[in-house]
């Protein structure tokens, strides 16, 4: 089953056209890496997507319907550097964010939030910093806050904007070990992702993106050293000769 | 001191507390969207409006001028909205424009009402540096309705806030409409202005709305107790300053809170003990102290807790 359908998606960012005619389906249970060169509009997909940034043709639709009526059964992993880390708040407050919809508009978070908080944290091995100061923390420990703030929300479906941009190995890890527990869990992630190295080992489909689509499907069968040189164009230095 | 005070003084002082109160809560609002600048571009657009209300009623009615401020700081922030989307200049420059060309606006008009009309009886000058004594029994009421809509909307969306400020796309993922917080935010500030500048003026309002909450920065780490910081921070340069300006006959508000408030920055800035520079001095002091012993003692030197990332 699709959880997600993308049709003709067309979308500019200032003057410029960054996505042209994008269509591609996600089935339910995959784990994608959308990979592509600087400016090949990875981040404008998500936004689009999400409706954070208008799109000027084409459709999205989420398990058959819309993004504003399945926003529960969504979560978003924005990038680390979308925000300002010296807001005075701690890591456990971060993660209570992505149970503010649960919580409802306006009311107070009760207990059982707080734990289910904490036991998300926890999860992504963070639980000695829940009341440390978010600009205390390190890169990699800050992106693991906003991994276990995604979590919490309990999604369907995931997005996020370069998880592993700038980590450390541990931390890499960690992510790792959670991306494939929630595909385990039949739940559907889309990452963007910079290091080709890794998409193998990494994602079961790949989403090469320049623009438009330059291939999707399973890993195996269209991450080839082809379409990643048509992805890249000429700018591809690296390709480890296998 | 307070004993000393008329009954209608002692309630202009309580209507600067609040006022100062609810600034400073705003005000760490405004901090966060990184526009502190805002305030003071729809301060200063809100003189016309005060010109044109007095213009068309004839007479300092409070209601009437309040109105007529709301509506120009609000189209000043219209305007400022326009040129920043629909050219390729900048915010701050939209603002540095709006602020001046409003605010010159405003004392040609003033001007010109004072010199017909009568207008140099109507004490519409203490719009400018601000004369809390001037208030009548009636302003201050309408002054602590407003300001209590204000701390309210503010305390009983706290934890929406919080969210939109730090994270407004993880917010409109949740279902937090960007817009709704974007209308409601300008919404209290043009109505905290517009409250205030009776008593602080055009001019230095907003220093009441910048100065408490970056005062307020360097005591604490924490968002909730930056706003209630701010607050009392707010609130007791309100006070103190009308204090002070009471002790002279026509002296102007506005000046003597914001030197208040200055006051309490700097004392902010040298004694806070989250961000402060005293604090960070010691800090310092102490680890080159443990340093020293450690190296003292043979260790290679101090090792350090947690993962490196």
């Amino acid at each position: 089953m699709s959880v997600l359908e993308v049709a003709d998606l067309t979308a500019s960012y200032r003057k410029n056209k960054v996505l042209h005619d994008v269509s591609f389906q996600v089935q339910a249970g995959s784990l994608t890496s959308i990979v592509g060169p600087n400016g090949a509009g990875k981040s404008t997909l998500l936004k689009v997507m999400l409706e954070l940034h208008p799109k000027l043709s084409g459709s999205v639709s989420f398990f058959g319907s819309t993004h504003s009526k399945m926003k529960k059964r969504i979560g978003y992993v924005p990038q680390r550097g979308s925000v300002d880390w010296d807001f005075p708040t701690n890591a456990l407050d971060v993660v209570m964010m992505g149970l503010y919809g649960q919580v409802g508009w306006l009311k107070w978070p009760t207990r059982s939030h707080r734990e289910k908080a904490l036991a998300s944290l926890e999860q992504m091995g963070m639980a000695d910093y829940a009341s440390r100061q978010i600009s205390q923390l390190s890169g990699g420990q800050q992106q693991r806050v906003f991994l276990a703030r995604a979590l919490v929300q309990d999604a369907d479906l995931y997005f996020m904007d370069e998880p592993l941009a700038g980590v450390d190995a541990a931390t890499e890890r960690a992510i790792m070990t959670t991306l494939k527990e929630l595909k385990n869990k039949g739940k559907t992630v889309m990452v963007v992702h910079h290091d080709l190295q890794t998409v193998e080992d990494y994602f079961d489909h790949v989403l090469l993106l320049n623009r438009t689509v330059v291939a999707h499907g399973k890993t195996k069968e269209v991450f080839t050293k082809d379409n990643v040189y048509r992805a890249y164009g000429g700018t591809l230095r690296w390709m480890k000769e296998a | 001191m307070g004993m000393l005070l008329s009954a209608n003084a002692q309630w202009v002082l309580f209507s600067t507390l609040i006022l100062g109160m609810a600034s400073g809560m705003i005000g760490c609002l405004a901090y966060w969207k990184r526009q502190s600048l805002m305030s003071d571009a729809l301060s200063h657009a809100a003189l016309p409006g005060v010109v044109i209300g007095f213009w068309l009623i004839g007479t300092k009615n409070m209601p009437v001028m309040i109105g007529g401020a709301a509506i120009s700081a609000l189209l000043g922030a219209l305007m400022i909205q326009w040129i920043r989307s629909s050219s390729r200049i900048k915010e701050d420059t939209a603002m540095g424009m709006i602020l001046s060309v409003f605010f010159g606006l405003g004392i040609m008009m003033l001007t010109i009402v004072n010199r017909f009309a009568g207008g140099n009886q109507s004490g519409l000058d203490s719009f400018i540096f601000g004369q809390a004594a001037s208030m009548v029994r009636k302003d201050v009421y309408t002054m602590l309705v407003l300001a209590a809509i204000v701390i309210l909307v503010v305390s009983l969306a706290f934890k929406e806030w919080k969210l939109f400020l730090f994270d407004p796309d993880f917010a409109r993922g949740l279902g937090l409409s960007r817009r709704l917080m974007d209308g409601i935010y300008l919404a209290v500030l043009v109505m905290v202005i517009v409250i205030g500048i009776q008593a602080v003026g055009v001019i230095l309002m907003a220093a009441l709305l910048i100065i408490p909450a970056v005062s307020a920065r360097y005591w604490t780490h924490s968002f909730k107790w930056m706003v209630i910081l701010s607050a009392i921070f707010g609130g007791g340069s309100g006070m103190i300053g009308t204090l002070i300006s009471t002790l002279g006959i026509g002296w102007p508000t506005g000046p003597f809170i914001v030197l208040a408030s200055s006051v309490l920055f700097v004392v902010s800035l040298v004694f806070g003990v989250e961000k402060g520079l005293l604090t960070k001095a010691l800090q310092i002091r102490l680890q080159k102290r443990e340093l020293r012993y450690a190296a003292a003692s043979g260790a290679k030197g101090p090792q350090r807790g947690g993962e490196a990332g």
